[in-house]
């Protein structure tokens, strides 16, 4: 169990026309009485519109979408460990150190990334270009070892690749 | 004998127009002929257990879907893919996604069911854009929507992503999950066929289930029966990984000597045979069996189950010599303390307290009644939760136990690590 909490920015964000067009198009594959099955789905769309994490804001915001108890829509996103509640920087480098990639040298992996991008897990850089975050199996084991860098997945990982990779990031 | 990956490797496999070259969407019509009751009897004939790691068999599974319900019905697809060391679906997705596609239509057209969702874990994201891509082109065919292959019935398939919670594996924090609640799992009974997505009745399966029913249809049941051995037919996709040569995802039939898939499929053990500690047979929750057991069990059901573990997801973990057990336990523990959704007091705090002990006896600090302690904790979570990832919680600890002990007990005498 992680504990999570969520904060305020004060500024209440709004969906683009093309997000909005893309709201709809979300809640008709649920039950129309079943609005609150789209909150999942609006919640990763707004990390991605509103600048990869989700503020006090935003949540209420999607709770008013998805006509939703706001506390119900806390609920949620302190619960799955995608929603980002707090800023991340531009590129989310998020490290597997579980069983298989432990076992094929993820220690050596992190010391790399931690190396590289001068950060501890859990920080992100000053220039807010990198978060490095540790994570649990992300279900490519048999490539073990592997990141992920916002929706991309990096396999058979080495220390030296690691580093490449990083410095090739536009 | 290749079923689910029996496409992957051709160019272009993920395509409409490769698989239907290969054959595809041809079983979904022979489906139709024999007719609904039929079908359900072919998957039942199949044999098939649940690939997704309870093993509980397919067609009994659709056969409890109540008939004459005024209700609708649901079907919802496992993708969730959590279970560490397996990743076995992500390769159909990505690689075969129509065939997924093509098992739930045959399913929804086996029970009954117009609505089917494909939960997928939310890390998968290029992957579901393969798999929408897909569904977007068999609705382009007609083969989904609302009048599916010209017959005038409706069969809709769904995306919904998960948001990185190993618990929505299971199967009712799944359902919660797309009702768009947290993935706290429910009690069960009512079980998913009576009461399911949005108190409905609806099948879950896995991936692979799923994506090994065309060829169950079009090649029959009494066929895919004879595949593999008794209570364990057809084949499997092994994901091993790990400290062997060539790690990979494997697809062979059930009853593999485990000695064969290490050394024949993913290129023998790193170091040689004689350098394996353990192997952990079914994922992450499964008891470790050490190497001489290793070197003559077979990998299916019944024979997993007599050696005290499981065959799982059939994530299949390689250890050789140069790992700390006590440590490989710590990390599995860390994690499970992190998956615990915390509803049940047994695993919240259980799996808090087994990583605590853990960690402290890795770090040598541990004493010889730790170990004593960690069972108790053990038998203290077993069978006391509403979902299984209790007992998965507990399984790695009592396993290790069971054929490492004298690890723990250098861990406690010398303060540090037996090997490496």
């Amino acid at each position: 169990m992680n504990e999570r909490s969520t904060i305020s920015t004060g500024v209440t964000p709004r969906f683009s026309e093309e997000a909005l067009r893309q709201i709809e198009t979300i809640f008709k594959r649920y039950p129309a009485e079943r609005r609150q099955s789209a909150v999942m789905p609006i919640l990763h769309l707004a990390q991605r519109e509103f600048g990869g994490w989700l503020s006090r804001e935003s949540l209420d915001y999607v709770a008013e979408l998805v006509a939703m108890p706001p506390i119900r829509v806390y609920e949620v996103a302190t619960f799955y460990t995608m929603y980002n509640l707090k800023p991340v920087g531009r590129y989310h480098v998020q490290a597997c150190t579980n069983i298989s990639c432990w076992l094929c040298g993820s220690d050596q992996v992190m010391d790399s990334l931690k190396r590289k991008l001068k950060l501890s897990v859990g920080e992100t850089s000053e220039d807010k270009r990198f978060t490095l975050a540790e994570v649990e199996c992300l279900g490519a084991c048999v490539n073990a070892p592997m990141m992920q860098i916002n929706d991309d997945y990096y396999e058979n990982l080495t220390a030296d690749k690691v580093a490449e990779i990083i410095d090739r990031l536009p | 004998m290749k079923i689910v990956y029996q496409n992957i490797h051709l160019p272009n496999s993920h395509t409409l127009a490769v698989y239907e070259a290969n054959g595809g969407y041809q079983a979904v019509l022979k489906a139709f002929e024999l007719g609904s009751d039929e079908v359900i009897e072919e998957v039942k004939r199949s044999g098939i257990r649940g690939r997704g790691g309870a093993g509980f068999p397919a067609g009994l599974k659709w056969s409890f879907i109540p008939k004459n319900d005024p209700r609708p019905k649901y079907l919802t697809c496992n993708a969730d893919e959590g279970e560490p060391g397996t990743c076995k679906d992500r390769d159909i997705i990505r690689y075969d996604p129509h065939r997924l596609i093509e098992g739930m239509i045959i399913c929804g057209y086996a029970v009954g069911i117009q609505q089917g969702y494909i939960y997928i874990r939310g890390e998968f994201y290029r992957e579901t854009e393969r798999l929408q891509a897909a569904i977007d082109e068999a609705y382009a065919k007609g083969y989904l929507g609302e009048n599916i292959f010209g017959r005038g019935s409706r069969f809709h398939l769904a995306i919904h992503r998960g948001g990185g919670a190993y618990v929505c594996g299971e199967e009712t924090g799944l359902i919660e999950s797309i009702e768009g609640k947290k993935g706290q799992p429910r009690l069960k009974p009512p079980f998913p066929a009576n009461i399911g997505l949005y108190g409905c009745p609806t099948v879950i399966n896995n991936v692979e289930t799923l994506a090994s029913v065309p060829t169950i249809i079009e090649r029959g049941g009494a066929w895919y029966g004879a595949l593999g051995v008794a209570k364990s037919s057809g084949t499997k996709v092994f994901s091993v990984s790990g400290h062997v040569n060539k790690p990979g995802n494997y697809e062979v039939e059930l009853g593999i000597p485990l000695k064969t898939l290490l050394e024949e499929h993913a290129g023998g053990v790193r170091g040689g045979w004689s350098n394996l500690k353990g192997v952990i047979p079914g994922g992450s929750s499964s008891p470790i069996l050490p190497a001489e057991i290793c070197a003559t069990i077979t990998m299916d059901y019944d024979s997993m189950a007599k050696a005290g573990t499981m065959l799982g997801s059939g994530a299949v973990i390689v250890i050789d010599k140069s790992v700390c057990i006590v440590r490989a336990v710590a990390r599995l523990s860390r994690f499970y303390r992190h998956e615990s959704c915390g509803q049940c007091t047994p695993c919240r705090e259980g799996t808090g307290w087994l990583s605590q002990i853990m960690t402290r006896m890795e770090a040598g600090q541990g004493t010889h009644e730790d170990i004593d302690l960690l069972l108790e904790i053990c038998a203290n979570i077993g069978g006391k939760t509403i979902c299984a990832l209790g007992d998965a919680a507990a399984g790695p600890v009592l396993g290790a136990i069971r054929a490492f002990r004298e690890e723990f007990i250098y861990h406690v005498e010398h303060g540090r690590c037996m090997a490496g």
